[in-house]
């Protein structure tokens, strides 16, 4: 029900997240998103790939710090108004959100991936609220 | 002008007299009153008789900083502790400090040898002298204090810390002499022609010492502030600045030899080594009461010259140093060993001991960044978690380092591997002429 994000550690070093792509594509690994923490001195680069476990072992091979974090991507619709919607219902439930980035969007829907300071809670609030979670393995293959 | 020429001009002869018999004074004081050197006389089999002259001072044990740390913090007193008037400490090569312990005549000693060595400077009793050294543990700020007031100086304390009230109270006091690291020194210059103020100071003398520098960055000294400028020598261990110092020839640092007695050993074998050979320098502390020690082994690379020098001074002469036989680094001016770097890290949970230390001059400041290795236990996908992990190791690295630290983090694997070993220091400045 969650999906597992694949978060990398960058030093801000020239080649470094070429370093990324690069072993993640020679392995036929797709990035569905992706989104980019920076500071200074370092990244952290977080995605949603096609297959994270697969991932993962293949950056550590190379020498990466990779980690899956488990997160939750919420469908939404393609109106005002709508994110709001879900940031209320979290917030109301006194739950953090980390971060959030767009999985995909398009004219008619898109989809958010949250990262909760609580998943099971965040998880619970997004189910009352009857909103649709979007399914890890349809995720992967978008 | 010379200040105790009785002392300073001696002849070879008489110095090495005086010597003998103060090392066989010395030698008889530690023997019975120091468990730590009777027990290694007696496993050498010797004997405080066996002591005649200052040449039989090669039969005497040696003293190493683990030494003092294993005998941490008044083990080798010599005196009882109500006797000390004064403590000073720096940085051991892991947690604890190394302490030295003062009676009142080992601080009228060491008054006499900064006085000393500020006359050879040039400094007389008219100048007014800003201190510009840490005051406290260290020993600088207060040894080149004591000096400055027992040749009668007007001392100003400044300590470290605002340079624009250093440099405006240079003006308005007429300072016209300052005692201060070298980087330092170049960085109030700085300030100095920022503020606009190079023709209007009265300043003609620098002292400056306690970390290494070059005779080029001593020239760039005198040139940038029209001033002289000179090197003192000293270490904590032995009594502080004013062991050593240069006069205006600077053709090497007169050692006040009938206080601290140098050696050259070399520094594999540690047998005794001629003039001009470079090895390790060993002091014995002739006159101390509170802590007296028997060739201390510095880890300084130099070498000596004992002929008479062209200002009158018998005393024998150290090079500028040559670098050092343990991986002792100083910056700015405080004592610092790669192995408190790793201890504080292994005490962070989670922390892979993984460094390396990059030390440079930026603005003629020493800075010192340490790169640790993140790995699986500490990496958080969440920015803010690394922020606390890079806070949480610059508070641990300058508690236990006492200088400000910067605290990158980096891939792991990434930093340098040195036969199957980190390279755990990459000092970039140069301290080569
Ligand atoms: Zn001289």
């Amino acid at each position: 029900m969650y999906l597992k994000q694949l978060t990398v550690f960058l030093e801000n070093r020239e080649g470094r997240l070429d370093n990324v792509t690069d072993v993640l594509a020679k392995n036929n690994i797709n990035i569905v998103c992706l989104s980019l923490a920076d500071t200074s001195e370092y990244g952290v680069i977080r995605m949603i790939v096609s297959d994270p476990e697969k991932a993962k072992a293949v950056l550590k091979e190379a020498g990466c710090l990779a980690r899956l974090t488990d997160v939750l991507a919420i469908s939404m619709e393609q109106k005002a108004g709508s994110l709001n919607r879900l940031t209320k219902i979290i917030t109301e439930e006194g739950i953090n959100i980390e971060y959030m980035y767009t999985l995909n969007s398009s004219r008619e829907a898109g989809s958010m991936i949250i990262k909760c300071s609580d998943i099971d809670k965040g998880y619970e609030a997004v189910k009352k609220a009857n909103l649709t979670l979007v399914d890890p393995e349809t995720a992967y293959a978008m | 002008m010379i200040w105790n020429e009785a002392r300073e001009c001696m002849s070879r002869d008489e110095m090495a007299n005086m010597q003998g018999a103060r090392l066989r004074k010395l030698v008889s004081n530690v023997y019975h009153n120091v468990e730590f050197y009777r027990k290694k006389m007696q496993e050498m089999g010797l004997e405080p008789g066996d002591i005649k002259g200052i040449e039989d001072i090669t039969k005497l044990p040696f003293t190493t900083k683990n030494d003092l740390r294993d005998n941490y913090p008044f083990g080798l007193l010599a005196v009882p502790q109500s006797q000390i008037v004064r403590v000073h400490a720096s940085s051991g090569t892991t947690g604890k400090a190394t302490v030295v312990s003062y009676t009142r005549r080992d601080i009228e000693a060491w008054q006499e040898c900064v006085a000393r060595d500020l006359v050879m400077c040039g400094v007389t009793k008219d100048d007014l002298i800003q201190v510009a050294y840490g005051y406290g543990l260290f020993t600088g700020g207060l040894g080149l204090h004591y000096g400055a007031e027992n040749l009668g100086c007007m001392t100003v304390p400044m300590s470290t810390g605002n340079t624009k009230r250093l440099v405006t109270m240079m003006e308005d006091f007429g300072a016209t002499a300052i005692a201060c690291t070298p980087s330092y020194l170049l960085h109030i210059a700085e300030v100095i022609e920022e503020m606009g103020l190079r023709d209007k100071l009265k300043l003609k003398t620098a002292i400056c010492g306690a970390e290494p520098w070059t005779e080029k960055m001593r020239l760039q000294i005198e040139e940038k502030l029209g001033i002289n400028a000179h090197d003192i020598y000293g270490l904590s261990e032995v009594c502080g600045p004013g062991v050593a110092c240069d006069c205006s020839f600077h053709k090497g640092l007169h050692i006040q030899e009938d206080h601290f007695f140098a050696e050259i050993v070399d520094k594999e074998t540690l047998n005794p080594l001629g003039d001009g050979q470079v090895g390790e320098l060993v002091f014995t502390t002739l006159t101390k009461e509170g802590m007296p020690l028997l060739r201390y082994r510095t880890k300084d690379l130099t070498s000596i010259d004992h002929s008479k020098c062209e200002c009158g001074r018998t005393t024998p002469r150290i090079s500028k140093f040559k670098g050092r036989s343990d991986d002792m680094l100083i910056i700015r001016g405080v004592n610092v060993f790669p192995s408190q770097v790793e201890t504080a890290l292994l005490e962070i949970e989670g922390v892979s001991p993984h460094y390396q230390m990059i030390v440079d001059r930026v603005n003629n400041l020493d800075t010192l960044e340490v790169q640790v290795e993140v790995d699986e236990n500490v990496f958080s996908d969440e920015i803010r978690e690394m922020e606390n992990l890079t806070k949480k190791i610059s508070a641990a690295l300058q508690s236990a380092l006492l200088i400000a630290v910067k605290v990158k983090l980096v891939e792991p694997r990434t930093l340098d591997r040195f036969e199957g070993k980190s390279k755990r220091v990459i000092d970039k400045r140069t301290f080569e002429d």
